[in-house]
């Protein structure tokens, strides 16, 4: 088993090193100049060219990257251009901010997922059944910011005008000092991540709840109650792992459309602003965070896939 | 419905007089009575079906698929599959003087029969043992249930007693195992010590050794036979084999399309069956000896369609085409359904029956197929080790091993679908590239390859005219209408009519896929047709007719096949020659009769010892 996750963790270091590579390049390829973009219309060609020899934009790329790539070890993420202070400095409390979004996102969606999937696979073909199905097909046919939009709709303005539709706190405080501006943005995320994880565990289940060994488990006598869980569900999270990890990592990304739409400042809030401000080492450093969450959460899924399945988890050989 | 089952020529239409009339020793311990059970579409499955069993005893309870032996198996334990209802009848169990009525109990009153009072063998264990739970702890979790008095150390106790009763180790290593670290003679052990720990009055087995090879399957049968008398257990012993039934069972119930159409003593049923199904049945099942010709009965499930001649080729003369290879170019009579080739009818009737040998059979030494010193592993496994076979023109070699063996494995290298191998395969002296694809056209044409399920092996979007057309498309000689022209008549050569040209695979029966598979490795007029246990994923009567098919199609173009299979009983039926494939090694080779009578290997021998037989 420690051999397999022990190749899996290999190969995700080796993703995450072919990633830097991809943002490095890709912000390079970025329009616009960082030097320009500080100094304005209005730098004279000296300044510009003194600004970049300062920055480094004047070595060749292979020695930024190698620069910017040993940096990311000694948690140096370079200076941001845009407010001139180190890139953790800036982002910093906006990693904290964005993770609590997550976590309870995430806390809220995986059970609710879990147990609705479930539950619709056993009363398959019931009403209760076709009503979840039809909710969660719905759900999953909209995009993130239609359910964001729809919701202040119904909970922040005429309809219902209970909570806040941005985020109020002050710049410097925590976010969770006021818990009333994390409750939209943390509903819209649930309400987007959890109709997959219906939808597949349901999947799963129906599959499962066909097998032979449940068939079995039923014809020894076990009751309904630990058929389900000693019997069926545990197959099934090998699977719905595999959904729900891509679910949480969408959340890693996905988050940036949301704080847009609340104002919520966090990593996402960030990364639009350091792309409108030409920030590249910011840009950089969250786009390497956000693909780290992707393969850490992956990463996870196939631990869970191996844990789960004792075949795997016994492989001596090879 | 029910009406009809009465009127059946069975002993034991009133179930309860059913033991004494055995003379049977034993009491009733489960009677089933008129079950009606009906799918929730409104079709009735089971007609009222009605059998009861004798502790002590077992009830062999035989039928084709669809026939709804399952079904009325699971009945028994209250068990109605998703999608099927119980519209009638009754289930009754005898235990310590009390009479409980199955049907009527709730479901907590169920779930308390069954494991306990009633148990079930599933038929692959390979998917009824939970993958992810230790053997001994699912045994343990029908303890639990079943004897929540019981301590825990008792529990433990009769686990490992129950585990040596089905002779298994029984050590708490071997109960710390997962299912997939055994092998599926000891998987389907663990199922039967899971049905028999709570000492069950009545076990129902669902064909707990399809799918086994002789060997276990004979250790299996033992097992199950010795709990059932030693115990006084009433066992029910589901199955579509009837040799095995002939081996095991006191007394026999046989199903027809959810009807009971016969019913009494074993010796009776098999010996002198008075149903004319019975009697087509036991027509079908091959024998060692080869004593009779099982091609002679028609498929029950009316996969054997009676063919009218297409196209203006009406031909009562049957012409054999009397040029090896000739191909569907040459005119060539359709088979006119009923009647094989004549000349084989005669030897038949004169007793045993001796195989055809095609028109113009070259000696066995001219070699059309040579493979020599094949070799093929994976990682540490060795799959073939060494093998050396060679087949001759229009000659009939079986290639006989058990799961595991390498025997698909070498059938595939010698077509070309598997490259990975080491060693020489050569046809007609010239030696051929691995892979299929390395391979000229011609060289592909001369080998094809007919696959295990017909259920996979052909598109389920095509029709079966385009999918036969495939390889004629490949070879890409023919126009369109030449092609049509030959997909009919190899159609016609495999007693599919021009009708099931533009059908698809879903609309035929397994039978009727198997045929069409064939064809399409007909229509190019192979020199070696492949047969990759052609015949295993259909029913006894279907097998008869396949094999059959085959074997006329063999004398009649003169080509060479090499059948590959688990089921030596075929191999009288088939072969001209035979070769004993074991882990990756022949072990046995030579003329059918010659292998059979007097084996080389002790493997073999064992083979031979442990078939059933009726």
């Amino acid at each position: 088993m420690m051999r397999l996750i022990g190749r899996r963790l290999l190969i995700s270091i080796l993703i995450l090193f072919l990633v830097s590579i991809l943002v490095f390049v890709a912000t390079l390829l970025l329009p616009g100049d960082p030097a320009r973009a500080i100094l304005g219309q209005q730098a004279t060609p000296e300044r510009l060219a003194a600004l970049r020899e300062q920055m480094g934009l004047t070595d060749p790329v292979w020695l930024r990257y190698l620069h910017w790539f040993g940096g990311l070890f000694v948690g140096d993420l370079g200076t941001s251009t845009s407010a001139g202070a180190p890139v953790t400095e800036v982002i910093g409390a906006r990693i904290g901010n964005s993770l609590v979004l997550m976590v309870i996102a995430a806390v809220i969606a995986v059970p609710v997922g879990l147990v609705v999937g479930t539950y619709s696979a056993l009363r398959r073909g019931k009403a209760t059944d076709h009503v979840f199905t039809g909710i969660s097909l719905v759900l999953a046919a909209l995009p993130e910011f239609v359910v964001g939009i729809i919701l202040i709709t119904l909970f922040s303005t005429t309809v219902f005008a209970i909570l806040p539709s941005v985020t109020m706190a002050a710049p410097g405080h925590p976010v969770w000092e006021v818990p009333s501006q994390l409750v939209l943005p943390i509903l819209t995320l649930v309400l987007v991540v959890t109709p997959y994880m219906v939808r597949m565990m349901r999947a799963t289940m129906i599959e499962v709840l066909d097998s032979g060994w449940v068939e079995m488990a039923r014809l020894k006598g076990v009751p309904e109650r630990q058929v389900i869980m000693r019997h069926a569900v545990p197959h099934a999270l090998g699977t719905v792992a595999q959904v729900i990890a891509m679910q949480l990592a969408w959340l890693a990304g996905g988050i940036v459309v949301v704080e847009f739409l609340f104002r919520y400042p966090g990593v996402g809030a960030a990364m639009v602003d350091a792309v409108t401000n030409r920030d590249v080492q910011v840009v950089q450093a969250l786009s390497l965070l956000i693909a780290g969450v992707y393969v850490v959460v992956n990463l996870l899924a196939d631990v869970v896939g191996i844990v789960t399945n004792p075949k795997l988890r016994r492989e001596e050989s090879r | 419905m029910s009406e009809l089952t009465e009127s059946d020529p069975r002993p034991d239409t009133a179930a309860g007089a059913g033991a004494k009339m055995f003379g049977s020793p034993g009491t009733v311990a489960l009677r089933a009575d008129g079950l009606k059970i009906t799918s929730t579409a409104g079709k009735e499955i089971l007609h009222g079906v009605s059998f009861n069993l004798v502790a002590g005893k077992i009830r062999g309870l035989v039928g084709e698929s669809g026939s709804g032996k399952t079904t009325a198996g699971l009945a028994c334990m209250g068990h109605f599959r998703a999608g099927l209802l119980n519209t009638g009848g009754s289930v009754a169990l005898y235990r310590d003087g009390e009479v409980l009525e199955v049907l009527s109990l709730n479901d907590a009153g169920q779930r308390k029969l069954r494991g306990g009072s009633i148990s079930y063998v599933p038929q692959d264990p390979s998917l009824s043992l939970n993958p992810a739970m230790r053997v001994g702890e699912q045994i343990m979790e029908v303890l639990r249930i079943h004897r929540p008095e019981d301590s825990e150390r008792d529990r433990r106790g009769r686990i490992t007693e129950v585990l040596a009763e089905v002779g298994l180790r029984n050590d708490k290593a071997y109960q710390r195992r997962y299912p997939h670290q055994l092998s599926g003679g000891q998987q389907q052990r663990i199922g039967i010590a899971m049905a028999f720990a709570c000492r069950p009055a009545v076990m129902i087995l669902d064909e707990p050794t399809t799918g086994l090879d002789v060997t276990t399957q004979a250790m299996v049968l033992k097992t199950i036979g010795e709990l059932t008398r030693r115990h006084a257990v009433a066992s029910l012993y589901i199955t579509h084999d009837l040799a095995v039934v002939a081996e095991l069972a006191d007394d026999v119930t046989v199903m027809l399309r959810g009807d009971v159409v016969e019913d009494g003593p074993a010796k009776q049923v098999l010996y002198s069956p008075q149903h004319a199904y019975t009697r087509r049945l036991i027509r079908a099942v091959p024998d060692l000896a080869g004593r009779h010709r099982i091609g002679e009965v028609n498929a029950v499930t009316g996969a054997h369609p009676i063919v009218t001649a297409a196209g203006p080729i009406v031909d009562a003369a049957h012409p054999i085409v009397d040029a090896a290879g000739t191909g569907p170019g040459a005119p060539q009579g359709p088979a006119s359904g009923s009647e094989p080739v004549s000349g084989t009818r005669a030897g038949e009737r004169a007793g045993r029956h001796a195989l055809p040998v095609p028109h113009d059979a070259a000696p066995a030494t001219d070699n059309l197929l040579n493979a020599t010193g094949i070799r093929l592993n994976y990682g540490p496994a060795q799959v073939l080790d060494g093998v050396d076979l060679h087949l001759g023109v229009g000659e009939s070699l079986m290639l006989l091993g058990e799961s595991g063996s390498g025997k698909t494995t070498l059938a595939r290298c010698l077509a070309g679908l598997n490259d990975r191998y080491q060693g020489n395969v050569s046809l007609s002296g010239t030696q051929l590239q691995p892979g299929a694809r390395q391979r000229s056209i011609t060289e592909r044409q001369r080998i094809q390859y007919v696959f295990q399920s017909p259920f996979s092996s052909l598109n389920p979007r095509r029709t079966i005219g385009e999918s036969v057309a495939v390889p004629l498309q490949m070879a890409g000689q023919d126009s369109g209408r030449q092609q049509r022209a030959k997909v009919l008549e190899v159609l016609d050569q495999v007693k599919l009519g021009a009708g099931y040209i533009d059908r698809r695979p879903g609309e035929l029966s397994g039978g009727e896929r198997q045929r069409a598979a064939i064809a399409r490795a007909l229509v190019n007029a192979p020199s070696v047709l492949v047969c990759d246990e052609v015949t295993s994923a259909l029913d006894v009567s279907v097998q008869a007719a396949i094999i059959d098919l085959l074997r006329t199609l063999q004398v009649e173009t003169g080509m060479a096949m090499l059948f590959v299979t688990h089921n030596i009983a075929l191999a009288r039926h088939i072969s001209q020659r035979m070769a004993v494939l074991q882990k990756g090694r022949i072990v046995d080779v030579g003329p059918t009769d010659d292998v059979l009578d007097h084996p080389q290997s002790d493997y073999t021998r064992e083979l031979i010892t442990n078939v059933p037989t009726l």
